[in-house]
């Protein structure tokens, strides 16, 4: 167990070095982007004067090394600051566009994690048969048709031709949880169709990569049925480099649904933060690549421990 | 036109048959269908508005660092905004008249420089605050002075004096100016209790409605403010705004019935959506152009030979078919347009590429033409500029087109390099444009361009209250920047909107922008 809670640490702590280096990442690239906030808000429309009483305001001149340590300062103390352009408290707003993200991500691998490991199981069943190539052709399919053409397939069929769900997926308070998800019912579809193959394929070949095994043998001239061998025997044993590839996935669902949420007027983390950064918006952006970073970091540190634990010769190294 | 018709086009104005069966049976009396939808909406607007319900518009341009303060408005969606919940002095009307909102009449002295606007008596403001002149004087104030971040500040920098006097808003100029009730109709001066230096985000004004919920870059929803003085306007209960930016999202959230209106139709498949049951495609002609500038003051562009032959080098019909599909008017390398209120047509220029070749030669020029664009300067501008890259191949001028990132376009590339793609969405009248694009002084003066007769004219004319006169002397500004500039306007483009049969009461002859010059919600209303 010491070993286990070592690890655990030691991960945890390389993990919140790693989310400092990006924030210093994140404020140098926003610093090299051309144009400042000040212009950003005001655009085509900036005078000279209206810009500099702009940038006084927001505090823009003083150096950047300053601006970076009072931030940094104020994150050690849990406040993220206010956005420059709506004035806004960022933890509020930031807080309610994340719950989104995440209700989105939640519902999107309720269905495509379980139905993938399902698929890949179902494929090593019936290996190079029919169901395993149609499986096959099929996610292979979705996953390199680009998300937006999907999003945009299912809506013009589904959202405007047949009428079963609606093309426009902004939820807001006061909703029912059932109004809710059939608002989402055509952006998560899309994210399942986009995951679903990565996952199906990976649990597909480390399965069959176990079945080579002479323990499966044993299982089968016991007189077990395939299933039953693939369930108890060969799946425990490959749950590594599934979880793995589940958890990259999980990351995607919420990192990297920018585009369905712009496709289908999500109001996530993705717009919200492609807005602040078309606006220079620097508090925001940082704290939206702290997140980001975090959920990245964080769901990749759960993959690499699972894939630890779950490996007797990993869990007890010589 | 036939009795039945007429009968039957009634009878959708009271909703007891639909429009979709209407156009049928029109078609079946040999009825175009362009007619019958205009005898249609004459027929409902004479039915007169229905009250209550909701409509449900989705725009473009919102982004979630917006603000409810009026003065940092810059996009379709927070103008739609200030306009459910507030109101300026002055609006346009239709074929650019003027109408009276919080000011109920106005006057200027016989020398245009001192105008007093009569404040309405007895209107509120939603926290039931009376509107006085004090409170006009000060929104007016919070957009002008050394410190604001005003959008507005450029009209307000002409203002000497301003002053409150019982229920008069009295303003003085610096020079005169006989259209500063046009100036007033910005949509940045909205006017607020104590002109909103309290608290700039509060949304407190004298407008038709009440904004209950506010996400930006999101979703908005307003109520109707029962206190609302004009009872011409604000129809339905409750207006929601869903502010969807990508273009199919917008078209299919129509087509599948979740708004009942939407901006900005892409001209591309404008054609297909106006097709589809249940949805009607408006085009309105508006002052809004898409240009490509060149800076004056900037090499190659200081010689007036090359930039002539860069607008005879350009096939502005060719422009209007293939990057507005049709839905536009062409240009004439002036920002004025047949939508301006003392307009005169000039003699059109066309495309002629041995006219184009003979200056090229004649500038001495050398080399290709450097030209600058990015996909956000105007919808199609890398089409546009390789458009004009083979009409200039004719004439024997090479142009070279350096793609820019979206991202800093409007920091980094327009007014600062010499040639580039940009866009103007125009101005109610000519001395606006004029004195904010192409006076000397001015601060977006875009292409450079200095020209002391043309300046003197634009303050001559200001004063001028002949209108023959300053009709004359616009034609004549006209003139010098069309064979002087550096301005290359191809075309014009249409506001395209879409808009649910649903929707009754839409007024096609609105000046100013698109949706009814953004006032659809609260001008139209739920036909059933």
């Amino acid at each position: 167990m010491g070993v286990a809670l070592k690890l655990v640490a030691q991960r945890f702590a390389l993990g919140l070095l790693l989310l400092f280096l990006v924030s210093v990442l994140i404020f140098v690239g926003t610093l090299i982007l051309p144009g400042d906030v000040a212009q950003s808000i005001l655009g085509q429309s900036a005078t000279p004067e209206a810009l500099a009483n702009l940038r006084r305001d927001l505090g823009l001149n003083e150096p950047a090394l300053a601006r970076y340590l009072s931030w940094l300062g104020g994150v050690f103390h849990g406040d993220l600051g206010t956005a420059l352009t709506s004035g806004q408290d960022i933890a509020t707003t930031l807080g309610r566009r994340l719950g989104n993200t995440l209700f989105l991500a939640f519902w999107a691998a309720v269905i495509s994690v379980p139905l993938a490991i399902f698929l890949g199981l179902l494929a090593v069943r019936y290996r190079d048969r029919w169901p395993d190539k149609l499986i096959s052709a099929v996610t292979l399919a979705s996953i390199s048709i680009p998300e937006f053409l999907i999003g945009y397939v299912l809506m013009y069929f589904v959202g405007v031709k047949l009428g079963w769900a609606p093309t426009v997926a902004t939820i807001y308070d006061g909703m029912s949880i059932w109004q809710k998800l059939q608002t989402i019912a055509l952006p998560v579809a899309v994210l399942t169709l986009v995951v679903l193959a990565h996952m199906m394929r990976m649990t597909r070949a480390a399965i069959l990569n176990v079945m080579q095994s002479a323990y499966i043998e044993t299982a089968e001239l016991k007189g077990l049925t395939t299933f039953k061998v693939i369930w108890r025997h060969a799946f425990p044993n490959s749950i590594a480099p599934i979880v793995n590839v589940v958890m990259l996935n999980l990351a995607y669902l919420v990192v990297g649904v920018v585009v369905v949420e712009v496709v289908f007027t999500y109001p996530g983390m993705g717009q919200y933060l492609v807005d602040h950064v078309s606006k220079r918006d620097l508090p925001v952006v940082q704290a939206c690549g702290l997140v980001f970073a975090g959920v990245y970091i964080g769901l990749n540190m759960v993959a690499d421990i699972v894939s630890i634990l779950s490996n007797p010769r990993l869990r007890h190294p010589k | 036109m036939s009795r039945e018709l007429e009968f039957l086009s009634k009878q959708v104005a009271f909703g007891r048959i639909s429009r979709r069966n209407f156009l049928g049976r029109a078609a079946a009396l040999g009825v175009t269908a362009v007619s019958a939808n205009a005898l249609l909406s004459s027929a409902v607007r004479a039915a007169g508005p229905m009250k209550g319900g909701t409509i449900k518009v989705g725009i473009e341009g919102g982004s979630t660092t917006d603000t409810m303060d009026p003065a940092l408005s810059t996009n379709n969606t927070s103008t739609m905004l200030l306009r459910l919940w507030g109101e300026p002095l002055v609006e346009l009307g239709p074929n650019n008249s003027l109408e009276g909102r919080v000011a109920e009449s106005w006057s200027g002295s016989a020398d245009a420089s001192v105008w007093t606007f009569k404040i309405r008596p007895d209107i509120t403001f939603s926290n039931g605050k009376t509107v006085t002149a004090e409170d006009v004087k000060a929104t007016m104030e919070r957009h002008s002075g050394e410190d604001t971040k005003s959008g507005a500040l450029g009209i307000m920098r002409s203002i000497k004096s301003m002053k409150a006097e019982g229920n008069d808003f009295i303003v003085e100029l610096a020079d005169p100016n006989a259209d500063l009730p046009y100036l007033m109709t910005d949509y940045h001066l909205i006017i607020q209790p104590n002109g909103g230096k309290d608290d700039p985000n509060a949304a407190i004004g004298t407008g038709p409605y009440v904004i209950k919920s506010s996400e930006p870059g999101v979703r908005f929803v307003a109520e109707k403010n029962p206190n609302h003085w004009d009872s011409s306007q604000g129809h339905v209960d409750t207006v929601e705004m869903i502010v969807i930016n990508d273009d199919t999202a917008r078209v299919a959230a129509l087509q599948s019935g979740q708004v009942d209106m939407i901006d900005r139709v892409p001209p591309r498949t404008a054609k297909l959506v106006s097709r589809a049951p249940g949805i009607t495609v408006y085009s309105k002609s508006g002052p809004g152009h898409y240009v490509f500038i060149m800076r004056c003051d900037a090499a190659p562009f200081d010689n007036s030979d090359l930039r002539m032959a860069l607008k005879y080098g350009i096939n502005r019909q060719e422009m209007v078919d293939k990057i507005l599909f049709g839905y536009g008017s062409l240009g004439n390398d002036t920002p004025i347009n047949a939508s301006y209120p003392l307009f005169t047509p000039v003699e059109q220029r066309e495309y002629d590429p041995d006219k184009a070749a003979f200056h090229f030669k004649k500038s001495g020029h050398e080399g290709p033409v450097l030209l600058r664009t990015s996909d956000n300067s105007f919808p199609g501008a890398p089409d546009a500029s390789a458009l004009f890259q083979q009409s200039l191949d004719k004439a024997g001028i090479a142009l070279e087109i350096k793609r820019e990132p979206n991202d800093g376009y409007w920091s980094e590339v327009w007014n600062k390099q010499p040639f580039c793609t940009s866009y103007w969405s125009g101005r109610p009248v000519q001395d606006q444009m004029f004195s904010t694009a192409y006076l000397s002084t001015a601060d977006w003066n875009d292409t450079a361009f200095k020209n002391e007769q043309f300046d003197q004219l634009l303050v001559a004319a200001r004063g001028e209250l002949d209108d023959a006169k300053r009709k004359q002397m616009y034609t004549d500004m006209s003139e010098i920047l069309r064979n002087d500039g550096g301005l290359i306007c191809p075309m014009f483009n249409d506001f395209v909107d879409g808009v649910s049969d649903k929707v009754g009461g839409w007024d096609e002859k609105t000046s100013g922008f698109g949706l009814m010059n953004l006032y659809a919600p609260v001008k139209t209303w739920v036909a059933g």
